[in-house]
């Protein structure tokens, strides 16, 4: 192995990945807020640029330029490190998905497990966060969220599981592999050859609101009762790397809901059409930003739950769906494999 | 049992067409005023602070300096003058402030006038931090309207 070319490419993607995170959460921002006013029948920012389109980098400036504050009586190492800790994980999450055949920065055979295990990652900063800031809506926040993020793991993780069966891998790279040959060979779809995929894909989506902390699972910065939540007391550039953290996670959870359910970079027409039929990473990322469209327009449709029905949802519904769907997907792999 | 399911499926119902609306609504113009580019007119009923009213065939005002409107204000926020000019029939208004900070609007002046030479106007985006900006002249206010 020649490490310096290892190093040369690592620099390269990590430098990718954050300007795309980075990017991503700038004009995410921008969407929602566009997203929102337009659902609203209002016009959103429009002043900074055409469209408004100039406003993210506005916003940048204004909070790289505010001063850090840190309140006095914050448990101080913890309080710094919450925000980083939230970034973190997420862009090394972004090492493992493939973007295309050939746009990927590791091809790992676990690389499911990772995203998975990196994910969690993101609840202790949250949890760092509330509890460091010495606030009392900050530690209400943070253990809501550690209640909620463990309620949906359990169904998220038994829904991969269910993947997993299916494709027989944990290669993120494979489990897209076995999707190919259009719309119809998508996990999504009953004519996978399993008919409980719409079901399995409902729930995943689901969770994956919940584990982003996205409405109506964003419990944990219900301005309405909480202020906002975990980062309260955060102010500038931490504030920023929280928000940027969530967005960063809004497009892994879409990224992964459209490698697991969607066929990842393969079209969904037939190969035999020109251009459109051909995968590559524009399909990727059309199906990933749909997704997050989805989830916009969830967020300015639905009202938050309360705390009580969320749990319910995830203990009542989703964990016995997913448990049966398991049983029932393991069963058609072995009738049908 | 039976009500679990039934419970799941209305509720999942409701979201899909929950998600529709909102996504129709999405495609549909704005209706909202981008205030300081565009705005309403306001209300004809509406009460600004009062001003004199331009008659169009003679071009001024038809105040004959009576003094009801200044005798009849509750706050005395009128302030008037008239003068005795030559060649003129009755006094010539030469003075008419108005100070609104201490006006309610009641409206006494207006039906105290006889002549009917003032109104209210429209005027309603009115700022200022000082508190003399308020203090009119509404002679010279007629003058300058169009
Ligand atoms: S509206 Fe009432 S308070 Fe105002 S100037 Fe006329 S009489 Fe005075
Ligand atoms: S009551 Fe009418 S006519 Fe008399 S001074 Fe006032 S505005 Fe002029």
């Amino acid at each position: 192995m020649d490490l310096g070319i290892n190093v040369f490419e690592m620099v390269i993607y990590l430098v990718g990945f954050i300007a795309f995170a980075a990017a991503n959460a700038a004009y995410l921002v921008w969407v929602e807020r566009k997203g929102a006013a337009h659902i609203q029948r209002r016009t959103g920012p429009k002043e900074v640029g055409p469209y408004g389109l100039l406003q993210p980098l506005a916003d940048g400036a204004k909070l790289m330029s505010k001063q850090f504050i840190i309140p006095a009586g914050v448990d101080r190492p913890l309080f710094i490190l919450a925000p980083i800790l939230t970034m973190v994980p997420a862009i090394m999450i972004f090492v493992t998905i493939p973007f295309s055949e050939t746009i990927l920065a590791r091809d790992f055979n676990i690389g499911l497990l990772m995203i998975l295990a990196f994910a969690s990652v993101n609840v202790l900063a949250l949890l760092m966060g509330g509890w460091a800031s010495r606030n009392k809506y900050a530690v209400i926040s943070a253990a809501r969220v550690v209640s909620q993020n463990i309620a949906y793991e359990i169904p998220m993780l038994i829904i991969v599981i269910t993947i997993v069966l299916i494709s027989g891998s944990m290669n993120l790279t494979e489990i897209v592999a076995g999707q190919a040959g259009g719309i119809l060979h998508w996990n999504l779809l009953p004519t996978n050859g399993n008919f409980l995929g719409p079901i399995t894909f409902i729930i995943f989506f689901i969770c994956s609101l919940a584990e982003t902390n996205r409405a109506p699972f964003d419990l944990g910065e219900a301005e309405s009762e909480l202020i906002a939540g975990f980062h309260t007391e955060y102010s500038s550039m931490g504030f920023g790397l929280f928000f940027m953290g969530e967005y960063a996670n809004i497009v892994i959870a879409a990224a992964l809901t459209t490698i697991l359910f969607l066929g990842g970079w393969y079209s969904p027409l037939p190969e035999s059409i020109p251009y459109a039929g051909a995968s590559s990473v524009v399909w990727f990322l059309v199906k990933m930003y749909l997704l997050i469209w989805l989830v916009v327009l969830i967020r300015w449709t639905y009202p938050r739950v309360t705390l009580w029905s969320l749990l319910n949802l995830s203990w009542k519904i989703l964990i016995p769906f997913s448990l049966f769907n398991l049983l029932a997907s393991a069963g058609l792999v072995k009738l049908l494999g | 049992m039976a009500g679990y399911f039934t419970n799941i499926l209305g509720g999942a119902k409701s979201l899909v067409v929950g998600l529709s609306i909102t996504q129709r609504q999405f495609f549909k113009k704005p209706i909202t005023l981008q205030y300081p580019w565009e705005s309403l007119e306001m209300t004809p009923r509406y009460r600004g602070h009062i001003q004199l009213i331009k008659n169009a065939e003679s071009g001024t005002h038809q105040c004959i300096s009576c003094g009801m409107c200044e005798k009849s204000c509750p706050s005395d926020c009128i302030t008037i003058k008239g003068e005795k000019q030559e060649g003129v029939k009755g006094k010539v208004l030469v003075k008419y402030e108005l100070d609104f900070t201490k006006c309610s609007l009641c409206g006494q002046c207006i039906a105290n006038c006889k002549p009917g030479a003032i109104e209210f106007s429209r005027e309603y985006n009115l700022a200022s931090t000082r508190k003399e900006d308020f203090h009119y002249d509404l002679l010279k206010r007629l003058k300058e309207q169009k």
